[in-house]
């Protein structure tokens, strides 16, 4: 346990002592913000013609709040976390393997699950503080309008396992190779293969289709921006963030019979 | 303290190790001597627990290292040899993440760390980003690092490769001082290194242990027979005449000459010393005993002589 701490207070450190986390969180709010922003003047714009035509009126899914701007500003932050977390994850191991620190790192009195759970922390602590920080979105929001506060709740509910299992799949790529931006490529690549499976179900037979629907990334987000939490999804997630963990310690352990 | 027997490992096809085999006893420093690729790292590597052998047994402190690493890493301290260390943290506070991972108790982190700082002259360095530092003071970081839970053995990959002569010699006056305290492996392919801080010697080549002595034991032993050099102020013909004529010398060389002052190297049987008998005859005959000395084989000559033996 103690070791635990120290490695994620270690990582932590050398997150915030570069520029790499102010670098990712503030692109990652720019971005986020810019879609907010979309979204929110042309609900404002929507809402502006809906009172004088009564067309526009009479769409009433159009015109909630939760409908047209919550759901997509959830959907649009788990497009900018594809982009921004593999810049996180990538350096985790590959930095320690290229600079040789793991050399000692592993002959230390610990645990190769300590070091990775270690690792796995502190990149979420750095992701959750990144999250939290768009929070300012639904505060104005609550502001301006009057959205309904469960799917708020349960969209970051879905945000954060969707960020931490990105991060431990980042952590696995980071894992196999001592150079950041093989980690990086990789992992941004299986992340968008899993994101976009959705969408060939068109060309598959029902339970194949059914299948990709669940295995895909995304379809376990709507959900929770819908404001349900189903356990299938949480169990989806889990499974996930536990696969890649336990293929991480697979790799760290793999140097004791590799030649 | 470090037993290894009949230590095998392979990358693929290539053997890295062939049946190493032998021990350290507890206090004592040991010097692990080969040329380049030899097996040296592979060898402490193994001893770290940082991969395992893929045959033969270790044991360091009376642990297994295939069985019960994590016991015996509590119990070294390593320093590989590129010196790997973060480079984005403050000398404290790199040390105080070490010991507490190393298993120093909290509050005994900051006593420690202090202490390795002041053994490994840090004190001054303290505050300073580890990226900052020149090559020597990481060297004693990493020394530092390794020393910080105050383990029973250390194992030192070539801890003094580029450094400048001054650092060398700190250093190697550090190692020495914890003779006695500690059991040391110590890893170099600078041979006056051993000689001046090892109390043994293990020689390595291709994976294969090809002598295992005390430095002065490998120097006698090695050189077979005896040799001596003879600075003369005399006709040099009638000088070597009159060495050959003493027993027990086998040859006489004349190495240079000048204007009557030559120089001669005698080889003689071993274990006979025939200086006693040379002065005298110099003396006798008029000539100038200029110099007279003993020709002693360096490591450097052994270590050649070995590795190409083989």
């Amino acid at each position: 346990m103690r070791n635990f701490y120290l490695i994620a207070r270690k990582e932590l450190h050398s997150y915030f002592s570069s520029p790499v986390a102010y670098v990712v969180i503030t692109m990652f709010l720019v971005i986020t913000g810019y879609f907010f922003y979309n979204l929110f003047a042309s609900f404002s714009i929507l809402s502006f013609q809906a009172s004088t035509n009564p067309a526009i009126a009479n769409q009433k899914n159009l015109l909630n709040i939760t409908e047209t701007v919550v759901r997509p500003l959830f959907g649009n932050i788990s497009m900018i976390m594809l982009l921004m977390v593999p810049l996180l994850t990538m350096r985790l191991f590959s930095e320690e393997k290229k600079s040789g620190t793991i050399e000692l790192l592993l002959t230390y009195p610990v645990t190769d699950m300590e070091v990775i759970l270690g690792k796995f922390f502190a990149c979420l602590t750095v992701f959750l503080l990144m999250l939290l920080l768009t929070a300012t979105y639904p505060v104005l929001l609550f502001v301006f309008g009057e959205p309904e506060v469960g799917p708020v709740l349960t969209g970051y509910v879905g945000l954060v396992l969707m960020g931490a299992a990105f991060i431990s799949l980042g952590i696995f790529t980071s894992s196999l190779t001592e150079n950041q931006i093989i980690a990086a490529t990789l992992s941004f690549g299986i992340l968008f293969l899993f994101f976009m499976m959705g969408y060939s179900i068109s060309l598959m037979g029902p339970i194949l289709g059914n299948l990709m629907i669940y295995i895909s990334l995304i379809g376990h987000l709507e959900g929770f921006a819908k404001g349900v939490i189903d356990t299938m999804d949480i169990i989806y997630y889990a499974v996930f963030i536990t696969l890649f963990i336990f293929l991480t310690l697979r790799v760290l352990e793999s140097k004791k019979w590799r030649g | 303290m470090i037993q290894v027997e009949k230590l095998t490992k392979s990358y693929g096809n290539y053997q890295a190790l062939k049946e190493i085999t032998f021990s350290v006893e507890k206090g004592e420093i040991l010097g692990f001597l080969g040329p380049n690729g030899a097996g040296k790292t592979t060898t402490m590597r193994i001893l770290t627990c940082f991969f395992p052998a893929t045959s033969g047994k270790a044991t360091v402190a009376g642990f297994d290292v295939f069985e019960e690493p994590h016991e015996v890493r509590k119990r070294i301290g390593y320093l590989p040899e590129s010196v790997p260390l973060y480079r984005d943290m403050v000398v404290t506070d790199y040390l105080s993440f070490v010991a507490g991972i190393k298993g120093v108790a909290g509050r005994e982190v900051k006593k420690r760390v202090d202490v390795v700082m002041d053994e490994c002259g840090l004190t001054h360095m303290s505050h300073k980003l580890i990226s900052e530092l020149s090559k020597g003071y990481r060297q004693r970081v990493g020394l530092a690092q390794a020393l910080v839970n105050e383990p029973e053995v250390l194992i030192l990959d070539e801890p003094t490769a580029g450094l400048d002569p001054k650092q060398i010699i700190d250093i190697r006056k550090l190692i020495k001082g914890l003779a006695g305290k500690r059991t040391i492996i110590l890893s170099t392919h600078i041979l006056p290194e051993v000689s001046m801080t090892c109390q043994r010697v293990i020689i390595i080549n291709e994976g294969k242990v090809i002598a295992v002595d005390t430095p002065q034991n490998l120097t006698s032993n090695i050189q077979g027979a005896g040799r001596i050099a003879v600075k003369v102020d005399g006709p040099w013909q009638e000088v070597v005449k009159g060495l050959s004529g003493i027993s027990g010398i086998s040859r006489v060389d004349r190495k240079e000459g000048g204007s009557g002052i030559s120089e001669f190297i005698i080889d003689t049987a071993k274990g006979l010393d025939v200086r006693k008998d040379i002065a005298p005859l110099i003396v006798k005959n008029g000539w100038g005993l200029l110099e007279l000395k003993p020709v002693e084989m360096s490591l450097e000559d052994i270590f050649v002589k070995l590795v190409t033996k083989e």
